[in-house]
């Protein structure tokens, strides 16, 4: 039923760009809501799972399962094989000079809280700042509140401009020798703001003060390079990037690693235990305490593997193609304002409506099968900057099409029906 | 299939574009507020109580076109009513919106509220429609501190 966002966009080496044929892949996208094709558009908040993401998590139970770096049987090893390997995919696909450099936590916001409760812990103390900008989740607020209450220490918030863009001038004022870590997300969830990072990380390691990056919503969207973007740590969740809910990765250079104290105590942290004394493992084992979520870990490195045949550049080319028909659709409608239009942006796009709800919006959108996010996206100290109590948000992924985006214009109109 | 009409029924259409009662009201002798954090829904109600019985409502706030109709038919609704009649009230539309009606005998007359009845069929907008329900029990309380929708009882049906 849909067609193609580009018809046969013919790339060196590869299969021209069959979008039909990639949603095959995607077994949910495959249905019927209230009796129409499911449109799902909420891919920020999580995106769908290809076949070979269900199915190595499947085989991973049918064939291996067994715990990792315990055992010396057969299937431990072939576990922790596996397991490891995935920690490699990891690595490649945020350009990390090291293995050890990936931390395995449960998702993003573990990944940051991990920081905060080890690095942070250590490092700030009373009187000291963080910085953070005013376009964080919460996952990338409440951490370091939580920090800052219990330090004595003070959060500090670079502003945005009308466009959701962040104002590097401002930033740079705020970098002040108080500020032991700025923590600033790659691109907003709900702007879709793609933040200057390499500029970031420049001047905040021009004053010695670390940088730790928010990926959750970029690592879907663009090829990260963290040896390019020279930040300290990284941290993104596997659910966004078409793998296993409840996995994630922490990036963080293996210096800085290396100096943290651990984050929980259990098995697999140590290197030897008594009672009177702990060792602890080396990096990255020193903060995986626990038996991890082994086959969500197998889920993402097929998700990663899949990312890679299809390939990180074409989908960015893809999204942008979905971005600017979507944008340009939705300008059209009169009284649609969008929300967030960064001069860099990813295929997020929030909206309000005069005198409409976004609640109300995303209720008769469901009815037509458009699947979209509204409220206010974990990110309600933005949505007080923008004088908004909520936004109504589309979020796209590779496998939206432009009939897709066609669907979600004639819903809207459909609300303006409702509602005039 | 749930249905969009059965949901936002002229009345309600009418109500959130045009609300009933929206106003201060200087001398009230309670007023209560209530909030979903969920969708960031606000809703301030202001109560003259003379004696028992609610002589003057009014609200303000800013929300969904449920919540706002919700609110501005509760103000219509309720005025002049007793403490006990408004206790009543609340349960009878409690159970409408949830879908679990009330025996036919115990539960009086709903009159416009019954234009709330699709919301059943809308699990995630239950608490659209009882924010200013819950936030009249706490007004009728005297009480102070910020209603949530979080902790109502209606948590299961969050709208996230």
């Amino acid at each position: 039923m849909a067609t193609s966002t580009s018809e046969a966009v013919a790339v060196e080496g590869r299969e021209p760009w069959d979008v039909e044929r990639i949603r095959e892949d995607f077994p949910v996208l495959r249905q019927t809501v209230h009796g129409k094709p499911l449109v799902y558009l909420d891919n920020a908040a999580t995106a769908q799972k290809p076949l070979a993401v269900i199915d190595a998590e499947r085989n991973f139970y049918l064939r291996d399962n067994a715990n990792v770096h315990r055992g010396v049987h057969a299937l431990s090893e072939r576990a922790t094989r596996a397991y490891e390997e995935v920690r490699t995919k990891v690595q490649r696909l945020l350009n990390a000079r090291e293995a050890r450099e990936i931390v395995f936590v449960r998702g993003t916001t573990e990944a940051i809280n991990l920081v905060a409760a080890t690095y942070g812990r250590k490092n700030v103390q009373a009187g000291d700042e963080i910085l953070i900008s005013a376009m964080e989740h919460h996952s990338n607020i409440v951490p370091w509140q939580m920090l800052c209450e219990e330090k004595g220490a003070r959060l500090r918030v670079a502003p945005i401009n009308d466009r959701g863009e962040l104002m590097l001038d401002e930033y740079e004022k705020l970098l002040g020798s108080r500020v032991k870590l700025v923590a600033v997300t790659h691109v907003s969830n709900v702007l879709g703001t793609i933040n200057p990072l390499p500029e970031i990380v420049a001047l905040a390691h021009q004053r010695g003060i670390p940088v730790l990056v928010d990926g959750a919503q970029a690592a879907p969207h663009l090829k990260v390079d963290v040896q390019q973007i020279d930040c300290d740590f990284y941290a993104f969740s596997s659910h966004k990037v078409f793998g296993p809910t409840g996995i994630g990765a922490l990036y963080g250079k293996a210096r800085l690693l290396e100096a943290m104290p651990p984050y929980q105590g259990g098995g697999d942290m140590i290197s030897s235990v008594t009672f009177e004394k702990t060792l602890y493992n080396v990096i990255p084992y020193k903060f995986e305490a626990g038996t991890p979520n082994i086959a969500a870990t197998i889920g993402l490195g097929a998700a990663i593997d899949y990312l890679e045949r299809i390939g990180l550049e074409r989908i960015a080319r893809q999204e942008r193609e979905l971005l600017v028909y979507a944008t340009e659709s939705l300008s059209r409608i009169p009284g649609l304002r969008i929300i967030g239009t960064a001069r860099e942006k990813a295929a997020v796009i929030s909206f309000v409506m005069d005198g409409i709800h976004p609640h109300d919006i995303g209720t008769v959108l469901d009815q037509e099968g458009v699947a979209i996010r509204t409220g206010h996206h974990c990110a309600q100290p933005l949505m007080e900057w923008f004088g908004i109590p909520a936004t109504a948000r589309a979020s796209f992924a590779f496998y939206n099409t432009q009939e897709e985006v066609e669907t979600l214009v004639r819903s809207i109109e459909k609300v303006k029906e409702i509602f005039q | 299939m749930p249905d969009l009409s059965g949901l936002y029924q002229e009345v309600i259409l009418d109500h959130s574009k045009r609300p009933r009662n929206f106003r201060v009201l200087p001398d009230a002798s309670q007023q209560a507020d209530g909030y979903n954090p969920l969708c960031g829904d606000k809703v301030k109600l202001y109560l003259r109580l003379e004696g028992d019985r609610i002589s003057d409502i009014s609200f303000q706030g800013a929300g969904c076109a449920i919540s706002t109709a919700s609110a501005s038919i509760l103000t219509e609704t309720v005025k002049g009513k007793t403490r006990a009649e408004a206790d009543a009230l609340f349960d009878a539309f409690h159970a409408l919106v949830t879908g679990q009606p009330l025996p036919g005998d115990q539960h009086p007359p709903l009159g416009k509220l019954a234009v709330f009845s699709g919301v059943s069929e809308f699990p995630v907008r239950v608490k659209c429609a009882t924010l200013a329900w819950h936030t009249l029990k706490s007004a009728l309380r005297g009480g102070s501190e910020v209603v949530s929708t979080e902790g109502s009882g209606d948590e299961d049906l969050a709208a996230r």
